[in-house]
């Protein structure tokens, strides 16, 4: 339809004073949560739920960020984690040298995939980027490196900078844990930088950041390669926590997941892909043991999302009443 | 034995075939995908699942209600559309004046549901849907054995192509239907009753992908998830051809399918990837598509 549309909904939460201490503070729980919580909790779902909270983080950081869909981000993920598991097993790279590859290599799939996808806007932008993730999908399935349908399996977690041994679950959580913050860091400093400001421009007002003499087409590049780089640490350190990779993290159904993950807790808050992929993963847990094919809730969820709550729940409560006396302030 | 570049000619002219039959597939998908687009601005994910819908409702009406392919070859897409029309009416309508993204979302939301739902019922394995008497067989071309259900899918498809583009371009509908993709606002204001044609569009669109959906239930086996790796070939196609025109999409199809068929004899290993390969060329050379008209 012709005319002026509204623009992808998201929870503005920066632009409050205190907003920012209100966030800071509920981090703060949450990190509290997280370090007591494998005392509570199995140590593995709770290392998977850290690991695809990091992936959906990445993701919002190009979505909520910059505005842009990417439905391909599972390449980075699931290409990250089988570059990972082969240094460290078949080439016996110490863990943090296998995840800086598993990084890099995120990037470098970031860069090309990215530098072909951001020459269409929007619409475009996404069926271009399912289209290449789809290209490397089948590339690994013909690879010799990712074993095919087996995939790479009994990954050795082996010892961190030659000393800390992964090989026990609670040092391996309190690694993943590190591992996630230091993520979450690296998000938050991007996100409110001048490049990050920027990048919030072109969302706003592609056109006019254009006049304003910004190089949009380089800036939205390096956020994608930023986002896949990230995207890239959650894959090598699930490869790690699971010791193996598999076909399943590079489908697009992989990519629709973290989409779902971000859409339900809220694009463009820094909290909302956490509380997503917190509630994704649980329900996937629960209803693994059930005859009901997760997708149809899946489905059911993402429908729901776009046709009640575009702004996913933590956008929904920043907007909300409690959410204004909290000193959170949503403009969308 | 006859040869051209050291390939059997048997062999060339096979994969010819599948290629041709393949592209007959995302020439009638990648159709109605840009007929969607064009007025509702909506990529219509769900366009695979409405394809396997196709193919199940036909299975159904012969296992259940007895109704052979020819009345299924019309019935089915009948059913599907009246599907999509409620689908449009009562819940994507609401999406057309947000951000088009949405609508992929939902569309998305949409086909995972449904697939999951039919694998729910009847299960992952396919199942077979035999071919009708008049069309089983092959005829002896001199060069090549050409099974006539096969000849019939080509011949089929590009008659329903044709068909749409002349409902498009040639008749009255059709001229609102364009005049509406230009300027909505415009021809509501002519008296024409633009959410009615809206959901018409999307009805039509879910029609031609059940359509397409009867034509393949002989040939490949009827199926839950039969659509939703062959929906991100198409969009790769849709890209390739740019949305800008019926016909480019049309042509794009075939061109694509036939492509991909002979790469299936000189190197085997790409032809899964070829598409993709294709389409990252173009929007190097070309962003807009080779047939699109916006940049």
């Amino acid at each position: 339809m012709a005319g002026k549309s509204e623009p992808i909904a998201t929870g503005h939460v920066q632009a409050h004073a205190r907003s920012g201490q209100i966030q800071l503070a509920l981090m703060a729980v949450l990190l509290a949560a997280l370090l007591i919580a494998p005392m509570l909790l199995y140590p593995i779902f709770l290392m998977k739920l850290l690991a695809f909270a990091l992936f959906a983080s990445a993701f919002n950081l190009l979505l909520g960020y910059t505005g842009l869909l990417s439905f391909g981000h599972a390449a980075f993920f699931g290409g990250a984690s089988y570059f990972t598991a082969h240094a460290v097993k078949e080439w016996g790279w110490s863990p943090e040298m296998g995840i800086l590859l598993g990084v890099l290599g995120a990037a470098g799939l970031g860069l090309v995939i990215g530098a072909i996808a951001i020459r269409r806007q929007g619409i475009y932008f996404a069926m271009i980027t399912l289209a290449l993730s789809q290209m490397f999908f089948f590339a690994c399935v013909q690879m010799p490196f990712t074993h095919g349908e087996d995939g790479i399996q009994s990954v050795p977690r082996g010892m961190l900078f030659g000393v800390i041994d992964l090989g026990r679950t609670m040092t391996m959580y309190y690694f993943v844990l590190a591992v996630f913050m230091l993520g979450l860091f690296i998000i938050w400093r991007f996100v409110n930088s001048p490049f990050g400001m920027i990048l919030k421009a072109i969302r706003e007002n592609e056109q006019r950041a254009i006049s304003l003499g910004y190089s949009v087409a380089r800036y939205k590049l390096g956020a994608f390669v930023m986002s896949a780089a990230l995207a890239g640490l959650a894959g090598a350190i699930k490869a790690l926590i699971f010791q193996f990779a598999t076909l399943t993290d590079v489908t697009w159904q992989m990519s629709g997941e973290v989409i779902l993950m971000t859409l339900l807790g809220g694009i463009g808050t820094l909290l909302g892909p956490i509380v997503g992929a917190g509630l994704v993963v649980t329900l996937q847990n629960y209803l693994a043991t059930s005859d009901i094919p997760v997708t149809i809730i899946t489905g059911v969820v993402f429908m729901a999302c776009v046709l009640l709550f575009r702004r996913g729940l933590i956008g929904e409560l920043a907007a909300s009443r409690l959410g204004r006396t909290l000193g959170m302030r949503s403009e969308s | 034995m006859t040869m051209i570049f050291g390939i059997p000619v048997q062999a060339l002219m096979g994969q010819l075939l599948v290629g041709l039959i393949n592209g007959s597939f995302y020439a009638l998908l990648s159709l109605g995908l840009a007929v969607i687009f064009g007025l509702l601005r909506v990529i219509n994910f769900a366009h695979g699942a409405q394809y396997m819908l196709g193919a199940f409702a036909a299975l159904l009406l012969l296992t259940v209600g007895g109704v052979n392919y020819w009345l299924a070859l019309i019935l089915a897409p009948v059913i599907v559309g009246l599907f999509a029309a409620v689908v449009e009416r009562t819940m994507l309508s609401r999406l057309y004046k947000l951000d088009h993204l949405y609508g992929l979302l939902f569309t998305f939301g949409l086909a995972l549901a449904v697939e999951g739902t039919f694998r729910y019922f009847f299960g992952a394995s396919g199942k077979p849907y035999a071919a009708p008497a008049q069309l089983t067989g092959a005829v002896n071309l001199g060069f090549m054995f050409l099974p006539v259900y096969r000849g019939w899918v080509v011949v089929a498809s590009l008659a329903v192509c044709i068909a749409v583009w002349l409902l498009i371009e040639k008749t009255k509908l059709g001229a609102y239907l364009r005049a509406a993709t230009e300027n909505p606002v415009l021809v509501q204001s002519f008296g024409v009753n633009v959410p009615v044609l809206l959901t018409l569009t999307y009805a039509l669109g879910a029609g031609l992908a059940a359509f397409a959906g009867v034509l393949a239930a002989p040939i490949y086996q009827v199926s839950p998830l039969m659509g939703s790796n062959l929906i991100i070939i198409v969009f790769a196609v849709v890209v390739v051809g740019g949305m800008g025109s019926i016909l480019g999409a049309i042509v794009t199809g075939y061109m694509l399918g036939v492509i991909e068929g002979l790469t299936k004899v000189f190197y085997p290993e790409a032809s899964n990837i070829v598409i993709f390969v294709i389409m990252a060329i173009v929007l190097i050379l070309r962003p807009a598509g080779l047939f699109g008209k916006d940049a």
